[in-house]
């Protein structure tokens, strides 16, 4: 028998197979044609974006582009010794065409990045330059000052000829590449961005764990609870979830202050004087009240839509066969919570890692996390390329929990209300 | 819920310890809002309450800080609530439509890389705000689009859209796709079946997805931090600025009035997800 023949035919007398593959395809593109228009609009204005903030991260062409000839020039120098007139006088043209366009400051800033000490000597080379005599470059420039004639400088500057540079990723990090070409740590007591990445961690665990706390407990309650109770305690869960987190920020600003309501109220029976009330506001006791209660639903919703799927009749079957109610809880019920433990706590913790406003207002100075950080080189150093790395740092961290949720939970599983 | 007659007595103990802890935690959770309330008819300029308000002294209460925020004449509120609307307003159009439109696509079984692109739709609800607002104002920046009221709106249509395609997906997840058929079968084209039987089957999911991007959008600070210039300045903007420079009663008139605003999306939201329940089949 052929294979012809076992081949069954749609009444066109095309193969079934290939028609229906071809209908399977047009579906397919039906559907991604639904899609491509919000795809589009996001890869357009969210996902190249962030693409562009890596590249702004590692970009350093702005001192190659300033000092094109130098860096030629310096290609063939071994970097042992002072480097010879040839580089000198490419220096001195590549300066002198700076001066000219008034940049000259943004190459000090630039170098001073890479090594200290570079204001003062090309401020002082900029006013010398002027009597420069033609020829002999070397002699001269090294005379204007003497950490010209510092070899160390000179490394400094072909230390930037990459176009591209992982700076601002060490900075982030508080690191940064020495004379010989090592990464080394910056002095212990400069060590700052390493504080508030370890900050920003221990606050979103430590929140993370204040909410799974707290939210267990209501949760099982509203999930044991009959309806009408449950629904009328919801929303005591729905209300803070819809409100402003500026609003709900403010409350906690006046419930903390110094002559607040809390403090008000430990005064009232006896736990502190009156003359002593302690800061409750502006360190990281306010972050972390203020962050669990704003968080706290993001955790309860979860555990509740998992809890309210766990038959009661289980936790009686546990006790029926000799458990106590511990025993039957920790056995039976906990066991069957974990997808939603798993669901709750990971929400909660990408939130909080990534939280600005709230530590912001009540966290004061020793509150404040990552990113606050990124919004102050954002805003009043306009370090962009710096704030780009750090948000990409943190990015990579929130993408890794982000993976690991899609695995536990999926994504398509999330709930809302 | 009530123990019954044979519970040991540390059992009952440890059930009024539990129900108690649950009190706590369910005042903690509320209390807090519930404080903004009474504090914003303060007759005087302190953000605590005055003797006269503890003794419920009526000459205590006044509406002083809410006609400041109407009628006072330095108060930007005004002008950062039109703004807010009207962003708010066509963020949430916009979303809407990218939204529902993209769910539709991806409840298709015949969808290809499902997870990937459902990943990257929901991307901005998951990505840090802030780094969210750096890249959307590079975006914007280089678009030109800095400042403008289109520009935020763009940004909160970003923002918003994983709600409602979350909310969407979902409602359709329980939608039985033999009426679809059941009409195309009768002669209705795509569209039309899309207007006259899916739309209206998933409206809930629809408006509900629609409430979230609307208070995403209203509530929405670090984003338009970078973008806002001063003519854009919304409700949230003037809290956090009032927030961070001082603490005014006025601003707790205002929050007195998001509260309410809320609640009323809170019980709108609610509703409909009961009534979408209902419609779904799904009965508890």
């Amino acid at each position: 028998m052929s294979s012809e023949t076992k081949q069954i035919l749609t009444t066109d007398g095309i193969p079934l197979e290939v028609s229906l593959k071809k209908a399977e395809r047009k579906n397919k593109i039906k559907a991604f044609l639904l899609v491509a228009p919000l795809l589009l609009f996001l890869i357009i204005t969210y996902v190249f974006p962030i693409g562009d903030m890596l590249f702004r991260s590692v970009d350093d062409k702005m001192v190659t582009q300033m000092l094109p000839k130098t860096f030629k020039a310096m290609e063939t120098w071994d970097g042992q010794e002072l480097p010879d007139e040839e580089v000198f006088a490419a220096f001195h043209e590549d300066f002198i065409k700076l001066v000219e366009d008034k940049r000259e400051g943004k190459l000090s800033t630039q170098l001073n990045y890479t090594k200290n000490g570079f204001k003062s000597i090309i401020k002082k080379l900029r006013r010398k330059s002027k009597s420069f005599e033609e020829g002999n470059y070397k002699e001269q420039i090294m005379s204007v000052h003497k950490r010209w004639a510092n070899v160390e400088y000179w490394r400094a500057i072909k230390r930037r000829a990459p176009e591209f540079t992982s700076q601002k990723y060490l900075k982030g990090m508080d690191m940064y590449v020495n004379e010989e070409g090592k990464i080394v740590s910056v002095e212990e007591d400069r060590r700052i961005h390493r504080v508030l990445w370890l900050r920003t961690l221990e606050i979103a665990f430590f929140v993370t764990v204040f909410c799974f706390l707290m939210a267990y407990p209501i949760a099982h309650l509203l999930a044991t609870l009959p309806m009408k109770y449950s629904n009328l305690l919801m929303i005591c869960v729905l209300l803070p979830f819809w409100t402003s987190l500026l609003v709900r920020t403010a409350s906690w600003m006046i419930l903390l202050q110094q002559q607040g309501i809390v403090n008000d109220f430990f005064v009232g029976i006896g736990l502190v004087a009156d003359d002593n009330r302690p800061e409750m506001m502006y360190n990281k006791t306010g972050s972390y009240v203020a962050m669990t209660q704003i968080l706290l639903p993001f955790m309860v919703l979860p555990l509740y839509s998992v809890m309210k799927t766990i038959s009661p009749s289980l936790m009686r079957a546990g006790k029926s066969l000799g458990g106590t109610p511990f025993v039957a809880f920790w056995k039976v019920y906990f066991p069957l919570t974990i997808p939603g433990i798993g669901a709750g706590c990971l929400l909660v913790f990408i939130l909080a890692i990534g939280y600005y406003i709230t530590p912001a207002l009540v966290g004061g100075a020793s509150g404040t996390l990552i990113s606050n950080q990124i919004a102050f080189h954002m805003k009043s150093t306009l370090d962009w390329s710096f704030a780009s790395a750090m948000g990409l740092m943190l990015l990579s961290g929130v993408l890794v929990i982000y993976w690991l949720y899609n695995k536990l939970v999926g994504i398509d599983n999330i709930k809302l209300g | 819920m009530a123990l019954p007659k044979y519970t040991e007595p540390h059992y009952r103990i440890w059930h009024y310890i539990y129900l108690t802890i649950c009190g706590a935690v369910f005042f903690f959770l509320i209390a807090p809002l519930f404080v903004i309330f009474p504090l914003s008819f303060n007759a005087e300029e302190f953000l605590s309450f005055s003797d006269g308000m503890k003794r419920l002294d009526p000459d205590a209460f006044s509406l002083r800080w809410y006609k400041d925020m109407i009628y006072g004449t330095k108060n930007p509120w005004g002008l950062a609530a039109k703004n807010s609307f009207i962003i708010a307003i066509f963020a949430t159009i916009g979303s809407v439509i990218l939204g529902t439109v993209a769910a539709l696509g991806l409840s298709s079984r015949h969808m290809p890389y499902k997870g990937l692109i459902m990943a990257v739709l929901i991307s901005p609800m998951i990505v840090p705000l802030i780094i969210s607002g750096v890249a959307i104002f590079f975006f914007m920046a280089k678009a030109g689009l800095a400042a403008t009221h289109t520009g935020i709106v763009l940004a909160h249509i970003i923002l918003g859209t994983p709600f409602v395609v979350i909310t969407v997906t979902a409602t359709l997840s329980g939608f039985d796709h033999s009426v679809t058929r059941a009409a195309a079968s009768l002669g209705s084209d795509p569209v039309n079946t899309f207007m006259k039987i899916t739309l209206p089957l998933i409206l809930p999911g629809v408006i509900s997805g629609g409430l979230f991007a609307f208070v995403t959008s209203f509530d929405e600070v670090v984003v338009v931090l970078f973008l806002a210039g001063l003519e854009n300045t919304t409700i949230p903007i003037q809290m956090w600025t009032g927030l961070r420079e001082q603490l005014s009663p006025t601003i707790l008139a205002v929050a007195t009035c998001l509260i309410i605003l809320s609640t009323l999306i809170l019980v709108t939201a609610e509703l409909l997800r009961r009534r979408s329940e209902r419609l779904r089949g799904i009965n508890r």
